[in-house]
């Protein structure tokens, strides 16, 4: 095979931190090479500056065997380099065709648009990577994954022989995930180099040739896919070998109800749905995207309404219509959006920990009692391990999981004693995910009850003393944690379109 | 799970012309309310008038809704049309040149001064609020200055005043004397229509203010385009300068503030978002009207000009509300 890119002794700093240190990585016609490290290894970073976005502060750059200066977007485009942002760079307003040919409308010769030679355009892309799409659809109402196939075309429009994916299944469920490998393993076969960046162990293994892994920005090596071992490949990713923690299902069979659900009903994302979960308990909801897993979180916690079913909270029924509501019955929810819901970015972590808690710390003149408030916010920041300089650094400036931790002080400081974690380690890095594993299992220890939704199945499968699986809005099953359970038999219970399905309890 | 793209896109269609419906349907019954009202309402002359008083207005809010489209704000627009309407000023009545160039430097001054909001917007990255709050200022003093604080009186040029009072149109068809101001009025809203449809400029517009990154990201010169809108909304500025300067007689200095806030007003209820990335020249000519038929029908009720300006106030927030409920619904 050819190789197609060379890049070597890349230089790039950003105020205040050596991104890339002496990086260096090389690419070959027809292979998918995946680039591995935690998050700030410096992965993004190295292939913006293959894709033109930033500019190495020095270092060298080869494309098919020559010398170049990419100086642009449009630089990396000229030499067949596409790449696929991890946030979807689209304009949602516009339709698919002007999307992928934005820059480049093809016009009649009076200049004016032609509208529908576009359409054909983006069309007969389409039909080459076999996808059906329409390319007069406006973005904004496509899925995800409909999305991203947009963002493929995009950079194939462009002639691309290299295609770089940052993260491209983040947010696409089982059967994305297989028509993108569908799709990348056509264009392999036509020769196209893919660079692929993701987290996620076993999609590396299936789909990629070669692995690079990078750490604190710097080189650590290139392995071959299929036959290194994944704890190689992790331990190459620390630096530090992972235990292998396998959970401990502590027996509840006593342990009193904390939340009992029955036939919980809203819209067609929540269908008949009943559990219970006791104290010390971490439940998993495992399922595909879309199966209401966060629907049914946020029915619980009043965000939105509840069409029928009943909510009982230490043996009683409670009448929750808002979130309010919710956090006076003790229930907490950790939205999987942090940055949205979770978090007031541009304040402090005292003032984040307080928020849900203020009027405790308030006399009735509204005075706060930051004494008061500094004394419990240093105390979680202790108890949690949170890493900031003090309670008054801005909660933007820290890093993933930490800011999850300034999430998890804020219900803990309310008294919440059940919590509902939604999608915890997303964008959170590989050791801070251990952390914030152990974090929870202290806490069902501390006789919180807990409800973890994820979409990462190993993760599922660690945590949960059972694990609840939805399919289609329904509870398709309750399974038992720990070995005794596969991953099969979870995502048989996931695929079940039976709407018969036993609604399964506990 | 989620509808197919071939599924959405009647919707999608359905939506755009939901919105223009809704307007459309509150222009009827205003103007149905008005005529039921007052016998003088559905006069040819008052509808005539009403279109004439519209004119300046709809030309300024078809240069807001270009800004507004990429996601920018311009508070300018007023004062920058009186300031190219004393430039016209200057050109004709102190220097005494023919018509065509007093036409041409108050189109040039406005284009130069979009120009300039748009390089402190797009190459020094100034939000556009305070970008153009600075300009509304700066310009409105600069009109004053160089006036002299008086107002500059065309009494050289006779033929100026025909620019938006004549009737191209009377002197063909002599049953509809559709003053010139009108006439240009909906000349350029096609020609810009036309420009956001069909033409690349049109496509950046609505792509700047849909995902500016996105744009950059693709290698197009993004800061280059979003220039060029606001050279383009400056130029229009300086027809709605001629145009009012026409109307008048004269350029009057400390005419223009709050000009900007009617402008957006008409923008806003036309169904522009201000968030960008979605709006029509339609909607906005459309939302100008509303506002014109308003003022003009609640004066004919004799209501008071301060209870107008309560009424136009209402009417800003019922329509932004009313298309964020149609919207929560679509959504």
């Amino acid at each position: 095979m050819t190789e197609v890119i060379r890049m070597s002794a890349i230089e790039k700093h950003f105020p205040g931190v050596h991104a890339l240190r002496n990086a260096q990585f090389d690419l070959k016609a027809g292979e998918v090479h995946a680039l591995m490290g935690e998050n700030g290894a410096g992965k993004s970073t190295l292939m913006k500056i293959l894709a033109g976005i930033y500019s190495a502060d020095s270092g060298s750059v080869q494309v098919n065997g020559s010398e170049v200066r990419i100086n642009g977007p449009r630089a990396a485009q000229d030499l067949g380099i596409g790449i696929i942002h991890q946030e979807l760079a689209l304009m949602p307003d516009l339709t698919v065709a002007q999307n992928i040919f934005i820059g480049r409308e093809p016009r009649n010769r009076w200049g004016v648009l032609d509208e529908a030679q576009l359409n054909r355009d983006a069309e007969a892309i389409f039909a080459a990577m076999k996808v059906p799409l329409d390319p007069t659809a406006e973005v904004r109402r496509l899925t995800i994954a409909k999305q991203q196939m947009v963002e493929i075309a995009k950079a194939l429009s462009f002639r691309s022989r290299i295609l770089i994916m940052d993260e491209p299944t983040a947010a696409l469920n089982e059967t994305e995930t297989e028509e993108l490998f569908a799709i990348i393993r056509r264009l392999k076969s036509e020769g196209v180099a893919i660079v692929y960046i993701s987290h996620k162990m076993n999609e590396i293994r299936r789909i990629s040739d070669r692995v690079t892994i990078m750490r604190d920005g710097a080189y650590v090596g290139t392995v071959t896919a299929e036959d290194t071992p994944i704890e190689t490949i992790i331990s190459m990713m620390v630096g530090r070998e992972l235990e292998q923690t396998s959970i401990a299902i502590p027996d509840l069979g006593d342990a009193p109800v904390a939340l009992e659900v029955r036939g919980l009903s809203a819209g067609r994302m929540v269908r008949d749905v009943s559990f219970t979960l006791r104290r010390g308990e971490i439940l998993g909801f495992a399922g595909l995207m879309g199966a209401g897993r966060t629907e049914v979180a946020r029915v619980i916690f009043g965000a939105d309404p509840r069409e029928g079913g009943e909510i009982l909270v230490h043996g009683s029924a409670r009448t929750i219509r808002n979130p309010r509501d919710a956090v006076g019955a003790g229930i907490g929810y950790l939205s999987e959006d942090r940055k949205q819901f979770g978090l007031a970015l541009g304040i402090d972590v005292r003032g984040n920990i307080a928020l849900t808690s203020l009027d405790r710390f308030s006399d009735r003149f509204l005075r706060v009692n930051e004494a008061g408030l500094a004394k419990v916010a240093t105390s979680y920041i202790a108890s949690l391990a949170i890493r900031t300089p003090s309670d008054q650094q801005e909660v933007r400036l820290l890093s993933g999981g930490n800011q999850q931790k300034v999430v998890i002080a804020k219900w803990l400081l309310r008294d919440c004693d059940i919590l509902i974690f939604d999608e915890p380690t997303r964008g959170i890095d590989v050791g801070a995910k251990a952390e914030i594993y152990r974090l929870l299992q202290s806490l069902a220890e501390a006789g919180k009850a807990i409800i973890v939704i994820s979409s990462e199945l190993p993760e599922v499968l660690r945590l949960s003393h059972r694990i609840a699986v939805m399919c289609e809005g329904r509870l398709t099953g309750i399974l038992p944690g720990g070995p005794a359970t596969s991953q099969h038999e979870i995502m048989r219970l996931a695929t079940r379109r039976d709407h018969a399905a036993e609604g399964a309890s506990a | 799970m989620t509808a197919t793209p071939v599924a959405a896109k009647p919707r999608a269609i359905a939506s755009g012309a939901q919105q223009k419906l809704l307007a459309f349907a509150s222009l009827i019954a205003l103007l149905v309310f008005f005529s039921l009202a007052s016998p003088n309402f559905l006069q040819t002359a008052n509808i005539l008038a009403i279109l004439q008083a519209t004119s300046v207005n709809g030309v300024l809010a078809i240069a807001a809704t270009l800004v507004i489209i990429t996601g920018g704000i311009d508070l300018s627009v007023g004062t920058l049309m009186t300031f190219t309407a004393v430039i016209a000023g200057v050109v004709l009545t102190f220097w005494g040149l023919p018509m065509p160039l007093g036409v041409i430097a108050a189109i040039a001054a406005g284009t130069a001064c979009g120009f300039i909001s748009g390089s402190l917007v797009a190459r020094m990255k100034i939000p556009p609020f305070i970008a153009t709050l600075g300009m509304m200022l700066i310009l409105k003093g600069l009109s004053l200055v160089i006036s002299g604080t008086k107002p500059i009186y065309f009494n050289d040029t006779p033929s100026f005043p025909l620019i938006s009072t004549g009737s191209l149109i009377g002197s063909i068809f002599p049953a509809v004397p559709v003053p010139n101001g009108v006439l240009i009025l909906f000349l350029l809203a096609l020609a810009i229509s036309w420009m956001l449809n069909r033409t690349t400029l049109g496509r950046y517009c609505f792509a700047l203010g849909s995902n500016e990154e996105a744009v950059r990201l693709s290698g197009v010169n993004a800061d280059g385009w979003k220039v060029a809108i606001y050279a383009l909304a400056g130029g229009i500025c300086g027809i709605a300068g001629l145009l009012i300067a026409s109307r008048l007689n004269s350029a009057q200095p400390a005419l223009g503030q709050g000009y900007e806030l009617d402008a957006i007003a008409a923008v806003v209820i036309g169904g522009t978002s201000l968030a960008g990335g979605r709006g029509s020249i339609l909607g906005t000519i459309i939302g100008a009207l509303i506002m014109g038929v308003l003022l003009n029908g609640l004066r004919i009720m004799s209501v008071a000009q301060e209870w107008q300006t309560v009424v136009t106030g209402a009417i800003i927030i019922f329509a932004v509300y009313a298309d964020m409920l149609r919207r929560r619904r679509a959504g």
